[in-house]
């Protein structure tokens, strides 16, 4: 009986201890984590966006963090390949932040998965740091008070390079369109422009994306329309094909101009400068604009080889750094409690950064800094790798962008 | 001028053209996935990426030892071919006995590791290659501006094609290998290295993908994920031709790249779903495809 009960206690005295074992590790594990930052970059890891978002991407995050340093709190950030396509991101990100108790989705490259993590974000109220989508609605219909948009949208890309091309005489355009999202959304506001200058739209044709590799039979459709432009609504590996096989076909020696509406430094880099030169982009960063742009790119550069920050890769950078300070001024615990509330404090602080210099967000989530427009150099102007820029135009902070009544976004009340 | 639907007759002609043109692709690369399958039995998923090897090695060639889009026709699919034949004879070759389900498998794999690898060492963005310069220019065929290297892809395509014809259906190697297929015991007792034979058959298909990716160079961007984006419609144009039909898929690649073409004009957004549609019909018509032996 005796025996039976010293068994009895020892288990339970046992059992006690080692719940109290247990809890230990499970205790400081759960206070590093109320202490821990946690940044997911969600974006295309394996396909035509890779290299102006993918792992990029996540060393311009990381190098934020480093860069930020220790301010008493720690930063985890994590990755993921969402393969543009929405269902995809939607169940990653669900997953990080269920889970794995993300509290930012950074980067999410391609409008559509973009649109789809940004309802996600608002839903569990964290925040969505968007750089790479280039959509204009996540500031206009699609806006929420969890959204930051960082780098560029359609209609900045609109105004600065179809609004170029409209007064150096391209009247008439047509449209090669990505179908989705992204693709519609620049179109939409290029024509916008094109027509408030007394410009027409002749037509445009919508092409499957992703999967699309031959543009010829869309270019020749183009060119019999007679307009004067072609404007390209798409992006990535799809834009370097069109430059590409309009150069084939003797477009531009005919006379009739491309829009390359959204161009990246690592697209020019794709198409070399004998076929890339003369076309126009515009570009929110580029490596070589001025000393601060220069020292983040040294760096940053060890971390990516062989790829080259573009404006994307730099808001990351950017909208990280501006983050982390809104996090250390309003606490770690406020901060991850509610998204919400780090987006107000990230709005209400100004930003300043390497990369874009001095800037401002907007209630309706939109970061403000000027465009520039680009020319693509001559290979005899270039004066090495990754020397492909000379700067065109400079538009200035409170005009690159729409103007925030113009929008549509609910937050802002007329 | 006369128009066709509502479509210019001069812009209709020259969007069947086109439509051909990209039909050389299809033709040319769903013919070494129709050689690997009738005389392998493999069902071989590495060929977009090793389509994709072959523009790369162009590049290489051209970038890294100077040589240009001539030699690189010749060496690519040599080079492309020799890793096709080691890849046969340490893998692939241990699963001729089991079902064609594990070849895929294995196929698919090495696919998505050479595109991973590439993608590590290059970025997805891609890489220049230019047109040769006998090639540059175009003619103007007064309904269409026709570049002349879409000519020759055409003209190159089609002469490979009835090569690897001729070889497998008239001569006598090709005799031995279509025998091989039917019987390799027998084929062996007469004294034919077949396992040989079916490495070398493997290799050659390898090269068949990177020659088409070596013509694909100067046209599309060279990026690692090229092979992806044609590889699922060329399985289309085989299962639609016929598994193995050699014939069958050139006239299917040629045919299904003027049906592409057609849609293009008339429903761009359903360019890239036409073909799966058909294959779907084809299928429930005629389950071993509209060239191939039930």
């Amino acid at each position: 009986m005796s025996i039976g009960t010293t068994s009895r206690r020892s288990v339970i005295a046992g059992a006690a201890a080692t719940a109290a074992w247990g809890a230990l590790p499970y205790r400081k594990a759960s206070a590093q984590a109320a202490n821990t930052i946690k940044i997911g970059v969600l974006n295309d890891g394996s396909g035509m966006y890779r290299d102006i978002s993918g792992p990029t991407a996540a060393a311009c995050a990381r190098q934020a963090v480093a860069d930020f340093g220790a301010r008493g709190f720690n930063v985890e950030v994590l990755v993921a390949d969402h393969q543009n396509k929405p269902d995809v991101g939607s169940n990653i990100a669900r997953q990080w932040i269920d889970r794995d108790g993300v509290d930012v989705l950074l980067d999410v490259t391609t409008s559509s998965v973009a649109l789809a993590v940004n309802d996600i974000c608002r839903e569990k109220n964290k925040v969505h740091l968007n750089s790479s989508a280039a959509t204009s609605d996540l500031t206009g219909r699609a806006c929420t008070p969890n959204t930051i948009h960082w780098t560029y949208d359609t209609w900045m890309l609109a105004k600065s390079t179809g609004g170029a091309m409209v007064r150096a005489g391209g009247d008439t355009w047509f449209f090669i369109t990505a179908d989705y999202a992204f693709g519609h959304a620049l179109e939409r506001d290029t024509g916008g422009f094109v027509r408030a200058a007394g410009g027409r739209v002749l037509g445009q044709v919508r092409t499957p994306f992703p999967g699309t590799t031959d543009f010829s039979s869309f270019l020749v459709q183009a060119q019999a329309s007679r307009a004067k432009v072609i404007g390209l609504a798409n992006a990535g590996s799809d834009t370097t094909n069109c430059i590409k096989q309009a150069a084939e076909f003797g477009l531009t020696r005919r006379g009739i101009k491309i829009a390359s509406l959204l161009m990246f430094l690592n697209d020019v880099h794709a198409l070399g400068l004998q076929t890339a030169q003369g076309l126009v982009c515009t570009e929110t960063f580029y490596w070589d604009l001025n000393d601060r742009t220069r020292r983040f790119t040294d760096r940053v550069r060890a971390a990516m080889a062989p790829n080259m920050p573009c404006m994307t890769h730099a808001g990351c950078y950017a909208g990280v750094l501006h983050y982390l300070k809104a996090v250390q001024d309003m606490g770690v615990t406020a901060a991850k409690a509610s998204g919400v509330a780090a987006v107000e404090r990230m709005k209400a602080m100004p930003t300043d950064d390497d990369c874009f210099g001095a800037g401002t967000i907007r209630a309706d989530g939109r970061k403000i800094h000027p465009s520039y427009l680009f020319e693509v150099k001559t290979p005899a102007e270039s004066r090495g790798p990754w020397d492909y820029y000379k700067l065109l135009q400079t538009t200035p902070a409170d005009e690159a962008f729409r103007p925030v009544s113009e929008g549509g976004c609910s937050l802002i009340r007329s | 001028m006369d128009e066709i639907f509502g479509i210019p007759a001069p812009l209709l002609f020259g969007q069947l053209l086109l439509g051909l043109i990209n039909g050389a692709f299809y033709a040319m690369l769903s013919l070494g996935l129709a050689v690997i399958f009738g005389l392998l039995n493999i069902i071989n998923f590495t060929h977009g990426s090793q389509f994709m090897m072959g523009a790369f090695v162009a590049w290489m060639l051209l970038a890294w030892a100077g040589l240009g889009y001539w030699w690189a026709l010749l060496l690519a699919p040599l080079i492309v071919g020799a890793t096709g034949v080691i890849i046969e004879r340490l893998m692939i070759s241990r699963l001729y006995k089991l079902d064609h389900l594990y070849g895929l498998l294995l196929t698919f794999g090495i696919g998505l590791m050479i595109e991973g690898v590439f993608r590590n060492e290059f970025g997805s963005s891609g890489l220049p290659y230019r047109i040769p310069n006998e090639l540059q220019g175009a003619w103007d065929l007064g309904f269409m501006f026709m570049p002349i290297y879409r000519g020759w892809v055409v003209v190159f395509a089609l002469a490979c094609c009835l090569a690897t014809w001729l070889v497998i259906e008239k001569t006598r190697l090709g005799a031995y290998l279509r025998a091989a297929t039917e019987n390799a015991a027998l084929v062996q007792a007469f004294g034919v290295n077949v396992p040989r034979m079916i490495t070398l058959t493997y290799g050659a298909g390898v090269a068949l993908a990177a020659l088409a990716g070596v013509l694909a160079a100067p046209i599309y961007s060279v990026n690692p994920q090229m092979g992806t984006n044609l590889i699922i419609i060329v399985f289309a144009v085989v299962v639609i031709g016929g598994m193995g039909s050699i014939l069958g898929s050139v006239i299917t690649g040629f045919g299904l790249g003027i049906v592409e073409g057609m849609t293009k004009v008339f429903w761009p957004e359903a360019s890239s779903t036409v073909i799966f549609v058909i294959m779907a019909i084809v299928l429930l018509t005629r389950p071993a495809g509209l060239f191939g032996r039930a």
